[in-house]
């Protein structure tokens, strides 16, 4: 193994910190997005479900090819962006889109079951105790369907931390601003860095062990 | 003093029951399915009738000619639910104290006790417990109290005996009747208990597949 000091740190302080905004956005747009979906039905529920699940099962180089249509340079939105100076394709946002995108369905997934499993005569009973639907939500749906909404939040940072094939087509490879771990790992295998790449190897692994490993024992204690 | 009238069209059967009962207990008897259950969510503002009218208290609550449905959160009607559905995360306290809370009774101001109310309910002792600590009796007078701390219009009862042995339930049944006797407000509750029914009942409506079978006033009131 390198010595830690002589490591080049940046693909691991990148990957923390995307893996970090990304869990961040999908719990914030995810939460409520299927908090409505567990409870409303409406015309097209089923398709726009089908939709939000499709980047977990799609190759992450069809997702990739996806976005690279949205915000590349010619893309849908990147066009628009281009026009006011912005461009994301091969920096870090992407690799924070990338990420977010592939790792939305599990928070998804995990939030609905989540909040199907709370008996609805708990809300209705909150309902005729006078308390706002608002109220409702942070007191009684969101504390019952947490320790799914955390299995939720675990999957989607795990998956955020290893995404590789979509990051790798929009935000590239680029030492020091775009590279994560995963990236890092496969160029160094390729150029022969073996121990580089083992130390990668090690450090992702422990890490992701004990961030789930922590959680579990956490999630354990909280269930009534 | 309660009044409605309601419609609502069920996948199996149409719903349509009329009912008026002063400060008494009303019990809505008959066999699961009927349609008892979806009476009272209708009266509570939970689930959306079809036609009709709901007045309390000459207030209405919901009338499809006048196009108003007030939410449950505004009715000012207890509803004891069958399984209690007490909040499983919160203790004995934090149950009861939830609907002191909201915005609507601390506009209102006047307060019970809540303490009081759990003593007088010979569960006071258990206030710092979770439900899942607590047998199906005390459950149920959780539930009560939980219901009446917010001082209501009207109190919904959905069999509130179903999970509770004899003896437990003979019991919590003249507590019931006395507590009515004391907060003279009108009780409307729903069994398949015909024994349950003539205890308590002042009235008694028979309900079959979601039709009015039978009125009757209860003479040989215990």
């Amino acid at each position: 193994m390198v010595f830690f000091s002589e490591m080049d740190w940046h693909p691991v302080i990148l990957s923390v910190r995307v893996a970090i905004i990304a869990t961040i956005i999908v719990t914030c747009l995810g939460v409520p997005l299927t908090r409505f979906m567990a409870r409303k039905e409406f015309y097209g529920k089923d398709f726009l479900e089908a939709a939000i699940t499709l980047p977990m099962v799609l190759p992450p180089s069809v997702v990739g090819y996806g976005l690279l249509m949205l915000i590349g340079k010619n893309g849908l939105f990147g066009r628009i962006l281009a026009d006011m100076g912005v461009t994301l394709v091969f920096t870090w946002y992407a690799a924070v889109i990338a990420a977010t995108v592939v790792a939305f369905p599990l928070m998804y997934q995990s939030a609905k079951a989540a909040f199907m499993s709370v008996d609805l005569d708990f809300e209705k009973a909150a309902r005729t105790l006078g308390a706002s639907e608002v109220r409702i939500f942070f007191t009684v749906t969101l504390p019952l369907a947490w320790p799914g909404i955390l299995a939720g939040l675990v999957l989607t940072f795990a998956r955020a931390l290893g995404e590789f094939g979509a990051t790798l087509m929009v935000a590239g490879n680029i030492p020091g601003l775009t590279q994560t771990i995963p990236t890092a790992i496969y160029f160094a295998v390729e150029s022969g860095k073996d121990v580089l790449a083992r130390t990668l190897v090690v450090i992702i692994t422990v890490f992701s062990f004990c961030v789930i490993f922590w959680v579990n024992r956490w999630a354990k204690k909280q269930n009534y | 003093m309660l009044e409605a009238s309601l419609t609502k069209k069920l996948w199996h059967f149409t719903l349509k029951v009329e009912l008026q009962v002063d400060n008494q207990i009303l019990v809505l008897l008959g066999p699961s399915g009927c349609g008892k259950t979806t009476t009272l969510t209708l009266l509570a503002g939970l689930f959306k009738p079809d036609d009709g009218y709901i007045k309390l208290n000459n207030q209405t609550l919901y009338s499809s000619a006048g196009k108003i449905n007030k939410p449950p959160q505004s009715r000012d009607i207890g509803y004891l639910f069958q399984n209690c559905a007490l909040f499983p995360h919160m203790t004995v306290r934090q149950n009861v104290f939830y609907g002191l809370k909201s915005k609507r009774y601390r506009q209102a101001g006047s307060a019970l006790d809540p303490v009081e109310l759990l003593d007088s309910f010979g569960v006071g002792h258990l206030i710092d417990r979770y439900p899942s600590q607590l047998s199906g009796g005390e459950k149920q007078r959780v539930a009560l109290a939980r219901a009446l701390i917010v001082q209501p219009k009207l109190l919904l009862l959905d069999e509130p005996f179903s999970a509770l042995d004899r003896k437990t339930k003979t019991g919590l049944r003249q507590e019931l009747k006395r507590l009515h006797q004391q907060w003279q407000i009108p009780f409307v509750l729903v069994t398949h208990d015909e024994e349950d029914a003539r205890f308590l009942g002042d009235a008694i409506v028979t309900i079959e597949n979601g039709q009015v079978r039978k009125h009757s006033l209860n003479v040989v009131s215990a």
